[in-house]
C-alpha cells in the first residue's frame, strides 16, 4: 500500500479547533516507521481529550488496534492492544466480576488514551492514578523498535509514557490489572452543601467513602458559592452480576449556542441543586449511571453549539484550596457563562510520573462555550492557579500559554530530554506539544 | 450453534461474531487468508465472549480448494456468513483485466463456488441459515465503482435465487444490503457521517434480523429510500450524472 491517505477534518472532543489531518491506520507496524518519519505525528483513540492533544498534521489511529490478547481471572491481569476502550473491558468483564481499578467520567476512551493522559477517577485520593494499574506497556518508539516498559524495565520510559500524551511513542499494547466485584450497583450517598466551606469539609469528613465527587453549582454567589452536592459510592455486595442497560439518547445536531446563556446555565444549576431535598439521600444506582452520567446522551458535545466549547480543569494543593477555590469561584460567577456541570473531586498524591496531572489537593473542572472573552478570562484563572502552586490538566486544555505550562509543570525539562533520546522529539507532536513547546 | 465466518478478518465480520457470540454455545470457525490475524482474533473471541473459536485459511478465489476446505472442517456449520469481499480501485480495473477479474471473483464468483458447496450440505441436512453481506452499490451501475458494483449485484441476484431454492429445504438465506460502513475498506474515504454506519451496529441489526427471520436488510435504513429514489431516475438522465 502506499503511503497516500486523503486528509480529513478532525477535532477533540470540545470541537474546537478543527484541524486538517491524515489519517493513518496502526496495523501494520513497518508502515506506521514511515509515517512517524514524516514528523508531525501524534497518536489518537476515541478523541474524547477535549483540545488539541490528539491533532496533528499526521494521525495514527489506533481504531484497528481492538485485541484482547490475554486474560487471567485469578490475577486480573488484562493484555489487550491500545485501542481497546474502557466500554469494551466492561461489557466483557463486569458479567464475570471484574471492573477497572481506575476510571475516568466516560467509557469511551482507549486503553492508549487513558495511559497517555494517565487518568484518574473519582477514587485518586485512595488509589492513584490509572497507571498504578498498569503493568506493562508495548511501545513503538520512532525509529520503528518495539519496547516493554514497565517498572522494572525502560523505567523512565515508562514514567514519560503514563501521562505523556503521546509524545513518547505509540502504545500499541498494555497489561493492566482490573479489581474484583461482586455487583453492577453501588451504594450512593448524595450529601448537600450549602456552601464551600461546607463542601470541603464533606469531603474530608467523608474521606473513606471509595469513591467521592461533587457537583458544584457554579452559578451561586456570596453565601451560596460553592454550594454542591457529594456523591459518594461503595460497591455493593449483593452478588448481582446483571447490568442493566442504560437509555441512550443522542444530539445529533449543533445546538443553536444561544440556548446557552447565562440565564439557561443558571436555571439548571439551580433546579440541579434543588432536586435534593434532604441533606442525605442514600439509594443504588447502576454502575453506568454512577460513573459515567453523561454517556448515556450520544455526542452531548453538539450542546454547546457550532463553535464549540472547552473544559478547564485545574488543581489547588490541599493547604490553600479554600482560599483559591473561593477567589476563582467568585470569578467564575461573575463571568457568568459557566456551565452546566462543574465538578470538584479530592487528589490523593502525587506519583512519579513527569507530565501526570494529579496532585495532592482539589480539582475542580467545568466547561466553557467558546467565545472571543474567554481565553482572557481563563488567562486571568491560570495567574490564580499558579499563585497557589496549581496547575492545569492537558487532557483538557486547548489554550494554556507556554510559559504557564512550564512554571507549573515542574519535571518537563527531564521529560524533554527522554524525548530526545529516542529520537521523539522532532517527529512527534501534537499541536498542545507545539503550542507549550515540549 | 457452529457459525462458519468467510473472510472473517472483515471488520464487519467481526462484530457479526461479537453480536453472535450471545447464541448458545456458539463455535466459531473463521476462515480468511490472513491466519497471523485470525489467530489473534480468535484468541480475542475466546476471551471477550468466553466462547469457543478456531480458524482456517480459505481464499475465496482459490475455487478448486472450496470442496477440500469445507470437507476438511471437524463439524458442518449451522450458519455461514459471507463476508469476505474486495472495493478495488475501479480506474484500475478499467485499465486492467487482472483487477476487475480479482473484484469480481472476490465479490461473486468466489461466493458462488463455496455456497453452492454449503448449499448442498444444508439442503441435505434440511437446515441451516446462509447470510451474505453484498452492497447498496449493486443497485444500480455508477461510473466510480461498477465493477464493483457489478459483483455486488451479481451476488445479490445470486442470494435471492439461493433463497428460492433453499426455501423448500428449509434452509433460510439472508442478504445484507450495507450502504456506507466505517472500515478498514472504507478508511481511506471522508464519507458522510449521517449516513455511514458504524460496524457495531450493523453487526448487532445482522443479528437482530436473523433472530427475525429476514429476507433483506437494509443498513442504515434509510438507504432504502436512498436507492429507491436513485432507482427511479430515468437511464436517460443518469447517465449525465457524475455519481
Ligand atoms: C465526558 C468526559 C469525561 C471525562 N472524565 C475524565 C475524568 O474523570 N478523569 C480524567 O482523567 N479524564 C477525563 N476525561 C478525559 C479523557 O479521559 C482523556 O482525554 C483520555 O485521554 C481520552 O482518551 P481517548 O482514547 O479518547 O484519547 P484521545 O483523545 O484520542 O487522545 C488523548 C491523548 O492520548 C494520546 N494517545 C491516545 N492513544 C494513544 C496511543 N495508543 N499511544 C500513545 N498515545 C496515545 C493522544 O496522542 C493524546 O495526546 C473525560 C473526557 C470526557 C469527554
Ligand atoms: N465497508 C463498507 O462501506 C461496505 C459497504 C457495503 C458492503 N460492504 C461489504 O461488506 C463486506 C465486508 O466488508 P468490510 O467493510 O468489513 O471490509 P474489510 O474490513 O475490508 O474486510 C474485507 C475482508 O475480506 C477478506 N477477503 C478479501 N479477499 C478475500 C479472498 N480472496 N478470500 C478470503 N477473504 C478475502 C479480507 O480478509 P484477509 O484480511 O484475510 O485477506 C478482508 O479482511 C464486503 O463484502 C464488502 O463488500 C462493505
Amino acid at each position: 500500500m502506499v503511503l497516500n491517505f486523503i486528509a480529513m477534518k478532525i477535532h477533540g472532543w470540545g470541537k474546537y479547533p478543527y484541524q486538517e489531518a491524515c489519517i493513518h491506520h496502526a496495523s501494520n507496524h513497518s508502515e506506521l516507521r514511515k509515517v512517524i518519519q514524516q514528523g508531525n505525528c501524534i497518536a489518537r483513540g476515541l478523541g474524547r481529550s477535549y483540545g488539541d492533544s490528539a491533532l496533528s498534521a499526521n494521525v495514527i489511529s489506533t481504531q484497528q488496534l481492538r485485541y484482547f490478547l490475554d486474560f487471567n481471572p485469578k490475577t486480573g491481569l488484562l493484555i489487550c492492544e491500545s485501542g481497546v476502550s474502557l466500554a469494551d473491558i466492561i461489557d466483557a468483564f463486569l458479567p464475570r466480576g471484574f471492573f477497572l481499578a481506575v476510571t475516568p467520567g466516560t467509557k469511551f476512551v482507549t486503553i492508549g488514551g487513558a495511559i497517555a493522559s494517565d487518568v484518574h477517577g473519582k477514587n485518586h485520593h485512595h488509589v492513584g492514578c490509572f497507571s498504578e494499574f498498569v503493568e506493562n506497556i508495548e511501545l513503538l518508539l520512532p525509529n520503528g523498535e518495539i519496547v516493554n516498559c514497565n517498572r522494572q524495565q525502560n523505567q523512565e520510559l515508562f514514567h514519560a509514557t503514563c501521562g505523556g500524551m503521546g509524545l513518547t511513542g505509540i502504545i500499541l499494547a498494555a497489561t493492566i490489572k482490573l479489581i474484583p466485584i461482586t455487583s453492577s450497583t453501588i451504594q450512593q450517598r448524595t450529601i448537600k452543601s450549602a456552601n464551600l466551606n461546607a463542601t470541603l469539609a464533606a469531603f474530608h469528613e467523608h474521606k473513606e467513602a471509595t469513591y467521592s465527587v461533587a457537583w458544584l453549582d457554579c452559578t451561586a454567589k456570596g453565601k451560596h458559592l460553592g454550594r454542591s452536592l457529594l456523591m459518594l459510592g461503595e460497591h455493593a455486595d449483593d452478588n448481582n452480576l446483571v447490568r442493566s442497560t442504560p437509555r441512550n439518547l443522542n444530539v445529533p445536531f449543533n445546538m443553536p449556542s444561544i440556548m446557552l446563556n447565562r440565564y439557561s446555565i443558571r436555571a439548571f444549576n439551580h433546579f440541579y441543586y434543588q432536586r435534593i431535598k434532604q441533606d442525605e439521600v442514600h439509594d443504588r444506582v447502576n454502575l453506568d449511571k454512577f460513573f459515567y452520567p453523561l454517556d448515556s446522551i450520544s455526542q452531548w458535545n453538539n450542546l454547546y453549539g457550532r463553535k464549540g466549547f472547552t473544559q478547564y480543569q485545574f488543581v489547588i494543593p490541599l493547604e490553600d484550596a479554600e482560599m483559591a477555590l473561593q477567589k476563582i469561584l467568585g470569578k467564575i460567577a461573575d463571568y457568568g457563562n459557566g456551565s452546566f456541570l462543574s465538578v470538584l473531586k479530592l487528589f490523593g498524591k502525587a506519583n512519579s510520573n513527569y507530565l501526570s496531572f494529579p496532585q495532592e489537593g482539589f480539582t475542580f473542572a467545568l466547561d466553557f462555550k467558546m467565545e472571543p472573552t474567554l481565553f482572557h478570562f481563563l488567562e486571568q484563572l491560570d495567574r490564580l492557579v499558579q499563585d497557589y502552586n496549581g496547575r492545569v490538566y492537558l487532557a483538557k486544555d486547548v489554550r494554556m500559554p507556554a510559559d504557564f505550562f512550564h512554571a507549573t509543570y515542574n519535571k518537563v525539562e527531564q521529560f524533554q530530554k527522554i524525548r530526545a533520546s529516542i529520537g521523539a522529539t522532532d517527529k512527534l507532536s501534537s499541536l498542545q506539544s507545539t503550542r507549550l513547546g515540549i | 450453534m457452529n457459525i462458519l465466518i468467510l473472510g472473517a478478518n472483515s471488520d464487519i465480520a467481526k462484530h457479526i461474531c461479537d453480536a453472535f457470540a450471545k447464541e448458545k454455545d456458539a463455535h466459531f470457525y473463521l476462515a480468511s487468508r490472513n491466519t497471523t490475524d485470525l489467530e489473534k482474533f480468535s484468541k480475542d473471541l475466546t476471551i471477550r465472549h468466553q466462547v469457543k473459536a478456531s480458524y482456517y485459511s480459505f481464499d475465496a478465489t482459490n475455487f478448486t480448494s472450496h470442496q477440500k476446505f469445507y470437507d476438511n472442517l471437524p463439524e458442518k456449520p449451522d450458519l455461514v456468513v459471507v463476508a469476505f469481499g474486495l472495493l478495488g480501485e475501479q480506474q484500475l480495473a478499467e485499465k486492467n483485466f487482472q483487477h476487475a477479474a480479482q473484484i469480481i471473483n472476490t465479490n461473486y464468483t468466489g461466493a458462488v463456488s463455496i455456497l453452492e458447496i454449503v448449499a448442498a450440505d444444508f439442503a441435505a441436512r434440511k437446515s441451516g441459515t446462509i447470510i451474505g453481506i453484498s452492497s447498496v452499490a449493486g443497485l444500480r451501475g455508477r461510473q466510480s465503482n461498477y465493477i464493483y458494483g457489478s459483483a455486488k449485484a451479481a451476488f445479490t441476484t445470486y442470494l435471492s435465487g439461493l433463497r428460492n431454492r433453499m426455501q423448500k429445504h428449509n434452509v433460510h438465506v439472508m442478504t445484507i444490503l450495507p450502504g456506507f460502513v466505517a472500515t478498514k475498506m472504507t478508511q481511506d474515504m471522508d464519507l458522510p457521517q449521517r449516513l455511514t454506519a458504524q460496524p457495531k451496529v450493523l453487526g448487532q441489526a445482522v443479528y437482530q434480523a436473523y433472530s427475525r427471520g429476514k429476507n433483506t436488510m437494509y443498513h442504515k435504513k434509510a438507504w432504502c429510500l436512498i436507492m429507491f429514489v436513485i432507482r427511479s431516475i430515468p437511464e436517460s438522465i443518469f447517465k449525465r450524472l457524475s455519481l
